[in-house]
């Protein structure tokens, strides 16, 4: 059952149309012009894109259509080679990616980047901002960040039992399975207690038990008032999870809208979808090999 | 000559002034690479930088024919100062390596850091106002020398061990230094300022999305290893009396990243258990191999390719190390479990 913000997200967006670069009600993140050129490649060039506060945004496309591009720019990995972008009504172009984060916005990679080397829980404290023994010169006088280490420990200690890795906790990162590496991140990544995630494949090799409570989490993550934006390739999730999907192709958004009016759209089915993108690879009774080779 | 001999010797120096040297340019690396990840492999600059700094404003500026308007002898009047503008040079050297390298990939600090430190080598050996090839010699510890508060004796016997009464002074406070030393590495590791260091290492991408200003503490990490090395190099010179450029070679950097690993990088005793056993070794087997020679057991040698020898069997016992045991003597086991890299 959908929560308060949840309904708040699908009712703020009902009126928005669903065409590239529509505007929505009130936007935590708004990119203007936003391009970026690999040599003659134009990776990334995005005329106007508003992302919803509190919903939940899906950012879908083709390989190669530039989404991680995308990501990597807004987030202050990459340097764009022109345009601007606005978060929580700041100007935030090419900002470091931790000033970034600091200010709420945070990512993770599709690649995960688990700590290998680092406890489970030494990587949920070093997510915690604000930190006074990150400082060099406090960090040799204890006494100054013990008891914000202690709070950040209790705090670690309760997401790490929401995701299931409690039992983990003094556990080396690298000694997760791939799917408990994603939820580490994730977990990590609240410690920060961001207003807008931004997932860039979250489902990327996570197998389907662990897909429907990474996408519980997901939910919850909004009801607790944090933007999410992700990027995915698993059109389930995409359908099941979010209020709103931008579609980007060579670089370009080439749609938006809610979820079921975008998968129908022409366009997007055109570039990424297919035709028979809701039905089964084989029907029932028909053998593979018939299949391909018709 | 006995087996007696052999061990004294052996033992000696594994805790003696080479060691000694040696260690603490380590622990320098062992928070550059061991715990940051950071690519140093010119680590022998900054030795280079504290030896050279003791050597020219301590003997070569009372000497050479410096321009005479400056007052040298009141910018530098004597040692302690000397070392803190040694220091204050090699946080200047850390900073001219790390502002333009830091923001790119690791590997860059590398190739950068060894080609700094033969610049630096290079530079001291042909200038002669700086040394030139015949480096420094003089009495620039005397300062320290003065405070020895040793009784007037020609030996000091600690069982099968003998120093004179300059070596006991040095070496005693070449160990409270890394002492003091150690202790510090070990309250800034366990801090959260450790744990950036370590996630660093790990993936700085992951720690830049989590709002850590990596940048800031591969800085900070960079300038305290070099502080470490330029105390190696003060060292060096206070006990050595003599600061040579012919010693100052890639290879040393090389010994210490060798001791790092053989003790366990990330560790904070990992540099001196690795020190001590690297350079007993290297004593032991050059001098084991003496005596065989020295009673006809061994025929086939003579003692003038013991030198050579003595690291070819070293460096087989390091690869054996490396084979069985990847992690280093204190390393931990779990780690090697992780396909970390």
């Amino acid at each position: 059952m959908p929560g308060d913000l949840a309904a708040q997200a699908v009712s703020a967006l009902a009126t928005v149309s669903p065409e590239p670069g529509a505007p929505k009600p009130d936007p935590i993140l708004v990119a203007d012009g936003v391009n970026r050129h690999f040599g003659g490649l134009v990776a990334v060039d995005v005329t106007h894109v508003e992302f919803q506060k509190g919903a939940i945004t899906a950012l879908i496309g083709p390989n190669g259509a530039g989404k991680s591009t995308f990501f990597n720019l807004l987030s202050g990995f990459d340097k764009a080679d022109g345009g601007t972008w606005v978060y929580a009504g700041t100007a935030v172009t090419n900002t470091a990616p931790h000033k970034l984060a600091r200010r709420g916005m945070v990512r993770t990679f599709q690649l995960t980047k688990s700590l290998s080397r680092l406890t489970v829980m030494d990587n949920m404290l070093l997510g915690a901002g604000g930190q006074k023994g990150e400082v060099m010169i406090a960090s040799v006088l204890p006494f100054l960040w013990s008891a914000q280490e202690k709070k950040n420990r209790e705090r670690a200690m309760v997401l790490l039992e929401r995701f299931n890795l409690a039992a983990k906790a003094d556990d080396f990162a690298g000694s997760l399975s791939g799917g408990q590496r994603k939820l580490l991140e994730m977990a990590r990544a609240l410690m920060l207690e961001p207003s807008l995630i931004m997932l860039d494949e979250p489902m990327a090799g996570v197998n389907p038990a662990l897909k429907q409570s990474l996408l519980d989490h997901i939910r919850d993550i909004r009801e607790e008032g944090t933007t999410v934006v992700f990027v995915e390739h698993d059109m389930d999730m995409v359908r099941d999870v979010s209020d709103w999907v931008v579609v980007m192709a060579q670089g370009k958004v080439i749609a938006e809208g809610r979820p079921d009016v975008v998968m129908r759209d022409q366009r997007v089915i055109d570039a990424y979808l297919g035709a028979h993108h809701d039905q089964q690879l084989t029907k029932s009774g028909e053998s593979l090999t018939e299949g391909t080779s018709s | 000559m006995d087996l007696g001999f052999v061990l004294t010797q052996s033992i000696t120096q594994a805790i003696g002034v080479t060691a000694i040297i040696y260690l603490l340019a380590t622990m320098g690396l062992n928070i550059q690479f061991g715990y940051t990840g950071l690519l140093n492999f010119g680590q022998i600059a900054f030795v280079a930088i504290g030896a050279y700094a003791i050597g020219v404003f301590m003997i070569q500026w009372q000497q050479n024919p410096w321009p005479s308007w400056m007052p040298w002898q009141t910018l530098v009047p004597n040692l302690w100062v000397a070392i803190l503008y040694a220091l204050l040079l090699s946080v200047i050297l850390a900073l001219i390596l790390g502002i333009p390298t830091l923001r790119l990939r690791a590997d860059y600090l590398a190739i950068v850091t060894i080609a700094t430190g033969e610049i630096i080598r290079l530079a001291f050996k042909s200038t002669d106002p700086l040394g030139g090839s015949q480096g420094i010699n003089g009495k620039m510890g005397q300062d320290f020398y003065d405070l020895n508060p040793f009784p007037q004796q020609d030996r000091f016997d600690f069982g099968p061990l003998t120093y004179t009464r300059a070596d006991l002074w040095v070496v005693i406070c070449g160990w409270v230094v890394i002492g003091l030393l150690l202790l510090l590495t070990w309250a800034l590791m366990r801090s959260p300022w450790g744990r950036v260091l370590k996630g660093i290492r790990e993936d700085e991408d992951a720690v830049r999305s989590l709002g850590k200003n990596t940048y800031l503490r591969k800085m900070q990490a960079l300038i305290l290893g070099g502080l470490f090395g330029a105390l190696s190099g003060i060292f060096w010179a206070i006990a050595k009396q003599s600061v040579q450029p012919d010693s100052m070679v890639p290879a040393f950097t090389f010994f210490c990243y060798t001791i790092l690993i053989l003790g366990g990088a990330a560790r904070v005793m990992g540099p001196v258990l690795g020190a001590i056993i690297f350079w007993f070794l290297l004593v032991f087997v050059e001098q084991f191999l003496l005596l065989l020679i020295d009673n006809g057991t061994i025929t086939f040698l003579v003692p003038t390719q013991v030198g050579p020898i003595r690291f070819i069997l070293v460096g087989l016992g390091l690869m054996l190390l490396m084979i069985y045991r990847p992690q280093g003597i204190l390393g931990d086991k779990k780690e090697l479990a992780l396909d970390a890299r």
